[in-house]
């Protein structure tokens, strides 16, 4: 038996440890290295993890995440200027939006959620790109715009599920009232540790993201882990979850060499948006159609992985032609089939399109599907 | 990893595959340490009964959500019997990998003995 894994992990030098750690390993979860961090891969059972989150509550350490303050008098112009979306739409306090940033010929540098907390913008970019971003945002910020690193200095936890509201209104009170999607208010949980409960996530579920002090990531880890309807849940459901939903993976899905358009997020580019990095490829990319669009495939007969060919079947294309290889491929636990990204060519990328993809010695169909993913 | 859930009544590849001798067929699975590793496997190519295959071929497939195993031919034999339950329940390898998780029973022609390994040698091999 030899094994082949597709987790996805970045190598650097020494692997960073997340306030959660030693909780992680009191659990007895498999670490593994991701984006430089020791993560919990699973804890018990990927599949009953994930199925955890779709019918109760998950419990997920995303404290890798990076997060970025920006604040001052320029703040407002300088991320309209340097993120797609339109900061215009979060002017409530406490909203938020999904967003990108993107280099000068339209390539994403990051794919990012910008929360309006009131006088300060705060974002939370991929643990990747910790480095890149801040070094992006800096070099472009005037002189009346201060952004402050406070990635170390937080945890990230999320609790994902139907279960989740409930579960946070009984560690903050009845008379709590959730904010709404995409939303965030500050609370105090559990009667001891103030946190910034936000109305996101990355499971299709309904839930929260709470941002705590480092300090106190463990004490409320360990509250949540003291509801029975809470499960642990590792990095390997967090990507099957995300991958039902059809959301993109920056470094697998996307990255700097495709612009938006191409990546299906050109909703989170508003037309009637001008001036910001990028915006003329984006616009160039709508009006001209790109040659190739991220498809989601629902595949039945076989796991793909990375690195899976995928092949035409209209004979008018040449049947068995190579149009593109699989980023993201996996299991759906929730569904039985297997499911894959793949840029393809835009002739292929049609619902209902079907297309051959080579898992090992054999070949199997997949058909083009608008996700999120469904039986 | 606990020595005791390597049964002493088989023998063990160095690949964490097990080999019980049942009269002259064999039945082969992989071991409670390798379903561990791959986590809750959800898809098994099984071999074509009849098949004719030398040591080191594969014969196989085991597929976890995560990834992929393959299964290799512990000696020269014919396949004569799959465990065809695997094909609706793949789980069963996790569950029970010495029991009701067997994949193949296999008529070797020959089996590379002094390669195998006794429960004792296996279990140091998991443990290092």
């Amino acid at each position: 038996m030899s094994a082949t894994t597709d987790a996805g992990a970045h190598a650097i030098t020494e692997p960073q440890r997340t306030p959660l750690y030693d909780e992680h390993i009191a659990l007895g979860a498999r670490m593994v290295e991701f984006a430089g961090y020791e993560m919990p891969l699973q804890y018990t059972s990927l599949i009953e993890e994930h199925n955890a989150t779709r019918t109760s509550a998950g419990l997920f350490d995303v404290s890798h995440m990076a997060q970025f303050r920006i604040s001052g008098e320029g703040a407002y112009a300088f991320l309209q200027r340097l993120l797609t979306n339109d900061l215009a739409r979060i002017a409530d306090v406490g909203a938020a939006q999904y967003t990108l940033m993107l280099d000068d010929e339209g390539g994403i540098l990051d794919d990012l959620i910008v929360y309006h907390t009131g006088a300060e913008y705060m974002i939370i970019a991929n643990a990747a790109n910790r480095v890149i971003d801040l070094a992006w945002l800096r070099n472009h910020a005037p002189d009346d715009v201060e952004i402050v690193d406070e990635s170390d200095r937080t945890a990230l936890l999320a609790l994902q599920g139907p279960e989740a509201l409930r579960i946070l209104s009984e560690l903050i009170g009845e008379e709590f009232e959730p904010p709404a999607r995409f939303h965030l208010v500050a609370a105090m949980l559990d009667e001891r540790i103030p946190a910034l409960v936000a109305r996101t996530g990355y499971t299709g579920e309904d839930g929260v993201e709470l941002i705590v002090r480092a300090d106190d990531a463990a004490t409320l880890w360990r509250a949540l882990l003291s509801f029975p309807e809470v499960t642990p849940v590792g990095l390997g459901a967090r990507d099957t979850l995300r991958l039902e939903m059809g959301y993109p993976l920056y470094g697998t899905d996307m990255d700097e060499t495709r612009n938006p358009i191409e990546a299906g997020l050109g909703w989170v580019c508003p037309a009637d948006k001008t001036g910001y990095i990028g915006a003329e490829a984006v616009a160039r990319a709508r009006a001209e159609t790109v040659e190739e669009r991220l498809v989601h495939l629902k595949v039945e007969g076989g796991i793909p992985r990375q690195g899976s060919i995928v092949r035409a079947n209209d004979v008018t294309d040449g049947a068995g032609t190579e149009i593109g290889r699989v980023l993201s491929g996996s299991h759906s636990p929730t569904y039985g089939f297997g499911m894959a990204t793949a840029y393809l060519p835009t002739r292929f990328a049609e619902p209902d399109t079907e297309v051959t993809v080579d898992i090992r010695k054999k070949s199997v169909t997949g058909v083009v599907v608008k996700p999120p993913y469904t039986r | 990893m606990a020595t005791s859930t390597h049964p002493d009544d088989r023998l063990y590849t160095s690949d964490h595959e097990w080999v019980k001798i049942e009269d002259d067929t064999a039945r082969v699975g992989i071991t409670e340490f390798a379903q561990e590793q791959l986590g809750d496997i959800v898809y098994i190519e099984l071999p074509d009964e009849g098949a004719s295959l030398s040591a080191g071929e594969p014969f196989g497939e085991v597929e976890s959500v995560k990834s992929v195993s393959e299964l290799f031919m512990p000696g020269d034999g014919v396949v004569v019997e799959v465990n065809t339950a695997l094909e609706e329940t793949p789980d069963l390898i996790n569950s029970d990998p010495y029991g009701e998780g067997w994949i193949a029973r296999i008529k070797f022609s020959d089996l590379a003995l002094d390669e195998l390994l006794d429960t004792p040698a296996y279990c140091e091999l998991c443990e290092a």
